[in-house]
């Protein structure tokens, strides 16, 4: 908890090392927060779904999150009027090439892809940038196509770029971090919270049976563990009357 | 009729008329005999003597898993990736099965890395075993196939781009190279062609060959009998009335209850890395290959499965020669293909580490050390360990890892190259006549 705590009480300010490329913030995932999955897939399905598809992941999973299907209905289901219907984004994908000059990445499996920790550390990074097309950029992604699309939850961040000198080499050392501009709708610590409730719910969305997996190790090695007495004792047993 | 027919089966309980009927008609009971309940091994099996049991539980593993992903895969090259991931969501107990045959991928090789050590520790491919060890080397190659033509299958990124470097290997043999290559894809580039002919390969083909190599493995083993820690030959002392070597137990029931207990041990492991970490922090299922893969974008960093880095590294040493990679590839093939001439490079008179000289237990280490560490360098970047060559000549800074790697393969090939002078006259020590117990 205090760990988490302290992520949140330091993310607002996030400087990079100086040539190693950026740090990335641990992302305060727990598959166990229901609550937290669950705001995760409402941010997901209102801010990402429009553009992003995750066409592998099935509206009536979402029980999984303790959801009923009257409620996976009534506050999710948008792009579709089947329970079962995948993820599909709403915007087509030949649309999203012209606007955006790439076809938005599926994504049901991203955290797999780039972790939890990337995603946090990205959703949190962008700034504004006046020469790109969208006028925003991102830290942890440069040049990305994608704008801030919580622009209005987090505010805005502007890049700040300082440069001094190696004392020994004289190589030239630049340090880029992002400072808070104009505030949006949420505080820096509730915006961190609403993203890690975000990722929270891409990292569950990525392995479903994640949680199931690990439960059902338990088990497995309980069983094993009891099997692999049996076959000791057995072993002694037989292994007597070698001599 | 009557006169050629076999004695009836007995101690089967109920089961004596069955098993009388069917031995009559099928060797059964000789069968048995032969390779389990009179088939005679050394009472002094240790640790090493556990994984060639255990490869063929993989084997099993991997074949069962194997047919129940393949109900559900679709060797389409717009629909794989999505088929895999609805086996993990939709298909129950999908994720299980597809876990347990990406962690028995890893563990094969596992498996069959602690095998061949345990040949190299004890002599097991000296005389009278050489043909033995060589039906090994064809299942570690054609597992390397199998391996390689399976990873294509999930059509992830790195699935894509590991197979356009691999294949691309190929074309750089000189004069029939790039044409290799196109027949090798079955089109100018990896695409649905090939993905369809890596499915048939990896279903079919080569399981089938691993079987018929499996099977030529165990008959010759049975044929020559079972070396040991010792490196001694149990049957030169048999009881003279029984004539079973007196160091020897039957397979069955001391080795069937031991590699079970193996098999407990194993399974933990298997199901510790399955259900908690299946992806090994990248190493069994790499980060890159949940994105579909994209022809036209090539990722920065492009790393074979942890199985293959020793040689991948090598190949990234060698330089080019005439702005051809054909060398390296060279050396890559050859650092596999050497182990099939161990048998007849080996001069030593005694078989075992335990008894073997100094200068072979030092080219061991050195063998060893040089290979578990070019797995390492091939993993990572060519630039690692840069901090290490910081104002060197030559070697300095960014080509401080490619200068390891360099030294490297010389010490691996130095270790067979000159075994027959350090193995010919080592200060070897006397072996014992019988096993250790």
């Amino acid at each position: 908890m205090k760990t988490i705590l302290a992520c949140l009480l330091l993310a607002p300010v996030l400087a990079w090392g100086e040539s190693e490329g950026l740090t990335l913030d641990r992302a305060p995932i727990d598959l166990h927060d229901k609550a937290s999955l669950q705001r995760g897939a409402q941010i997901f399905v209102n801010h990402c779904l429009n553009c992003h598809g995750a066409e592998s992941m099935r509206y009536s999973r979402l029980t999984d999150l303790d959801l009923t299907e009257q409620q996976i209905r009534a506050n999710l289901l948008f792009t579709s009027d089947k329970i079962g219907a995948t993820m599909d984004p709403t915007l087509d994908p030949k649309i999203a090439k012209v606007a955006f000059g790439v076809v938005p990445p599926d994504l049901s499996v991203i955290a797999r892809s780039r972790s939890a920790d990337w995603l946090y550390t990205y959703l949190r990074s962008f700034y504004r940038d006046p020469a790109s097309k969208t006028g925003w950029n991102n830290l942890a992604f440069p040049n990305v196509a994608m704008p801030n699309v919580l622009w209005e939850q987090q505010g805005e961040q502007a890049l700040e770029v300082t440069e001094r000198m190696d004392e020994h080499t004289g190589d030239r050392i630049e340090t880029r971090r992002l400072v808070p501009g104009r505030p949006g709708a949420l505080s820096p610590v509730e915006y961190d919270r609403y993203v890690r409730d975000l990722v929270n719910y891409l990292v569950y969305m990525s392995e479903p049976a994640q949680t199931s997996r690990r439960q059902w190790g338990v088990l497995v090695l309980f069983f094993l563990a009891g099997f692999f007495v049996l076959t000791l004792l057995l072993k002694k047993e037989y292994w007597k009357d070698v001599r | 009729m009557a006169a050629t027919e076999k004695s009836p089966v007995t101690g089967a309980g109920p089961f004596n008329g069955i098993l009388t009927w069917v031995d009559q008609r099928f060797p059964l009971v000789s069968l048995w005999k032969d390779h389990l309940s009179e088939y005679y091994a050394p009472k002094n099996f240790n640790f090493w003597y556990y994984f060639g049991s255990l490869a063929m539980l993989v084997l099993v593993i991997q074949i069962v898993s194997g047919i129940f992903l393949t109900m559900n895969y679709k060797p389409d090259a717009r629909e794989a990736f999505a088929s895999v991931e609805y086996i993990m969501r939709d298909v129950p107990a999908g994720w299980l099965i597809r876990y347990i045959h990406s962690t028995g991928a890893s563990m094969f090789f596992i498996v069959v890395y602690l095998h061949m050590v345990r040949g190299l520790l004890y002599g097991s491919y000296r005389r009278p075993r050489e043909l033995l060890w060589i039906f090994g080397m064809l299942i570690y190659l054609s597992l390397m196939a199998e391996a390689f033509f399976g990873y294509l299958l999930p059509w992830g990124q790195m699935s894509y781009w590991g197979a356009q470097v691999i294949i691309n290997l190929f074309g750089t043999v000189p004069f029939i190279g790039e044409a290799l290559a196109v027949w090798i894809r079955g089109d100018y580039n990896i695409s649905d062609v090939t993905l369809n002919r890596f499915f048939a390969l990896h279903v079919i083909a080569l399981p089938l060959v691993l079987l018929g190599l499996v099977a030529a493995h165990i008959m010759a083993l049975h044929e020559v009998g079972s070396n040991n820690p010792d490196g001694v030959e149990i049957k030169k002392h048999v009881d003279p009335v029984s004539r079973r070597p007196l160091d020897g137990i039957p397979f069955h029931p001391y080795y069937t209850v031991k590699d079970l207990m193996g098999v407990a041990v194993f399974l933990i492991v298997f199901s510790a890395i399955l259900f908690f970490s299946p992806e090994m922090n990248g190493y069994f299922l790499e980060a890159n290959n949940f994105i579909p893969a994209n022809p036209l974008k090539t990722p920065t960093h492009i790393a074979p499965v942890w199985y293959f880095t020793p040689y991948y590294a090598m190949l990234r040493a060698v330089p080019p020669l005439f702005s051809s990679q054909f060398p390296g590839v060279a050396v890559m093939g050859a650092a596999v293909l050497i182990f099939f001439a161990l048998p007849w490079l080996d001069r030593g008179r005694v078989k075992s580490i335990r008894y073997r000289g100094p200068r072979w237990k030092v080219a061991f280490a050195l063998f060893v050390v040089s290979f578990l560490f070019l797995g390492y360098l091939g993993v990572e970047d060519t630039t690692v360990l840069g901090q290490f060559g910081k104002g060197l000549p030559v070697v300095g800074g960014d080509y401080v890892a490619l200068w390891v790697a360099r030294v490297l393969t010389i010490v691996y090939f130095l270790f067979f190259a000159l075994m027959p002078w350090y193995t010919a006259n080592d200060k070897e020590k006397p072996e014992p006549e019988r096993v250790t117990w």
